[in-house]
């Protein structure tokens, strides 16, 4: 008959092995268990008062237990932190009907060493418990520095994209944003309207005053856009005094004359530079996309042209909205001539 | 070679001589850029270029350079997940010193394209030993005696070190350990870090 080899020689195999008792109480425990079960020594306990069985189910009283022996058996502590522990029964074979138990962490491993200040001494040299907990933290700095990478790359990205939008001399989107939005408004169908924005007179101020305050004159002008709109719309400038504001989701063509309205008066306010005083204006042409109308991006931006000439022909210093009677008049080569402020198209 | 390499030398020069001395390293070295990340990967002249680099800037040898890159490793607290993993080898250092031979592997493990060369401890006696560290990096039998020197520290341990010459890209360290348990080291918990 097999006998189980000396205790000092299974703590050092199996430091979390139990010996049990025919009636359930443990004999024996290796060193390790001793340091997470209850207070004072496991020895005398009964195995079911410390454990709870949760796997195999229908187990309730030793008398099973001895019923299933090497079942693997899921464990856990009755006691705080209720530690989840995995299980292996055997009987001895010894005529006493001796169980022997041996537990480990499984899974519950990292909250484990860390519940009971566990150290290397406390697994025996053979358990991969403290190459799992290596790895559990070198990964998790591997991973940290991955992911502190991949936030760099990502502001990166993001800020690269903001200047590949971006006109460098004004700060307003540039004409690639612009077509970005204008696809998206048109293909969600959105209601919104297209401001197109020529400076007036700005040649002038370039050739008399020099490029300096040419600059400094588009730099103003963009800031009176951005200051007399709203921050959801979109200002880009897409030419040399060439300007696109994207208004979405405008209630009325009041709105927007009263926007082109106050755009061209600011602009109007001459601009001092460098004790000259640089003086510009604006013609606008101005089309009001419907809920429902679905116009292609070359009709869009054609039919703002239309209006913007229209707007040059009445004299400059002009908003004007788009009607397909523009058109007409256009195609007529017959510059429009009636009031500043041509009809709104009907809805 | 791995980044977290060069980001160690980046460090290392950064922290302990500043910022300014770190820029003009890499423009000795002939780079454009002065960021390395850690995780990327590097060409292998890169290592070698900053180390001459950072010698003829600093004005130092570069074995003591790299000597004290070892330590700062293990010392500095933004690394404390070397200085633990580090300590995962063993319980005290003697225990440490035979763990150093699973080193490389224990680091593959870890980040598999990270490759650190190849380390054998030989025992020649009581307290007696020697460490041979292949060096596909001139010089990182220096790092690793920086390192001996911070964990012999960190463990308590008394412990002399000495760089006894290099032969056909093997350098050798001789280590003589006058105490095991010289002072309190430093406290290491195995679940310290585990979330």
């Amino acid at each position: 008959m097999t006998v189980i080899a000396n205790t000092a020689a299974l703590d050092a195999l199996c430091p979390m092995h139990l010996t049990l008792s025919r009636t359930g109480h443990i004999t024996h425990a290796g060193p390790t268990l001793e340091k997470i079960g209850p207070k004072g020594t496991l020895v005398g306990r009964r195995f079911l008062e410390i454990f709870e069985v949760k796997r195999p189910r229908k187990l309730s009283s030793i008398t099973d237990l001895q019923g299933v022996p090497q079942n693997q058996l899921r464990l856990k502590l009755r006691e705080a932190p209720f530690t989840t522990l995995k299980g292996i029964l055997v009987p001895t074979g010894a005529e006493d009907g001796t169980l022997l138990v041996n537990l480990s962490f499984g899974i519950s491993i990292l909250d484990a060493v860390r519940d009971f200040a566990l150290t290397n001494a406390d697994f025996a040299a053979t358990d991969l418990a403290i190459e799992m907990l290596y790895l559990v933290e070198a990964k998790t700095a591997a991973m940290e520095a991955s992911y502190r990478l991949n936030c760099r790359l990502q502001g990166a990205k993001i800020a690269a994209e903001e200047q590949a939008f971006t006109d460098t001399l004004t700060g307003l989107k540039n004409r690639r944003a612009l077509d970005t939005v204008l696809n998206r408004l048109l293909r969600d169908r959105d209601s919104f309207a297209v401001m197109q924005i020529d400076l007036d007179y700005f040649k002038t101020v370039n050739d008399t005053l020099g490029h300096a305050a040419g600059d400094y004159v588009l730099q103003h002008a963009a800031r009176i856009m951005i200051e007399q709109t709203r921050s959801h719309d979109l200002v880009a400038r897409v030419g040399g005094d060439e300007f696109t504001v994207v208004l979405p989701n405008v209630r009325s063509d009041d709105i927007l004359r009263k926007v082109g309205q106050r755009i061209i008066e600011r602009l109007e306010e001459p601009i001092s530079f460098e004790g000259s005083d640089c003086k510009i204006s604006a013609s606008i042409g101005t089309v009001w996309i419907q809920p429902g109308q679905s116009p292609r991006m070359d009709e869009l931006l054609s039919d703002a042209d239309v209006a913007l000439y229209a707007s040059k022909h009445a004299g400059r210093a002009t908003q004007t909205l788009y009607s397909p009677e523009l058109r007409d008049a256009a195609n007529a080569v017959v510059p429009p001539t009636e009031g500043r402020v041509a009809p709104a198209q009907p809805a | 070679m791995h980044g977290l390499v060069n980001r160690s030398i980046q460090l290392f020069v950064s922290h302990t001589y500043g910022v300014a001395q770190w820029e003009a390293v890499t423009r000795a070295a002939g780079l454009d850029f002065t960021e390395f990340e850690g995780m990327l990967r590097y060409e292998r002249t890169y290592t070698p270029t900053l180390l001459d680099a950072a010698a003829e800037v600093l004005r130092r040898p570069r074995a003591d350079l790299m000597e004290d890159l070892g330590s700062f490793l293990v010392c500095h607290p933004g690394f404390e997940a070397v200085r633990r993993l580090l300590r995962f080898g063993g319980v005290d250092f003697v225990d440490f010193l035979h763990s150093l031979d699973d080193l490389d592997d224990r680091v593959r493990m870890a980040l598999s394209d990270l490759r650190l060369p190849k380390l054998e401890l030989r025992v020649h006696g009581e307290g007696h030993f020697s460490l041979l560290c292949e060096a596909q990096v001139t010089g990182y039998g220096y790092v690793m005696m920086g390192v001996l020197r911070a964990m012999a520290d960190d463990y308590g341990a008394l412990a002399l070190l000495d760089h006894t010459g290099a032969a056909s890209g093997v350098e050798t360290l001789s280590i003589t350990l006058i105490e095991n348990d010289f002072a309190e080291g430093r406290s290491f918990e195995l679940g310290a870090c585990v979330g």
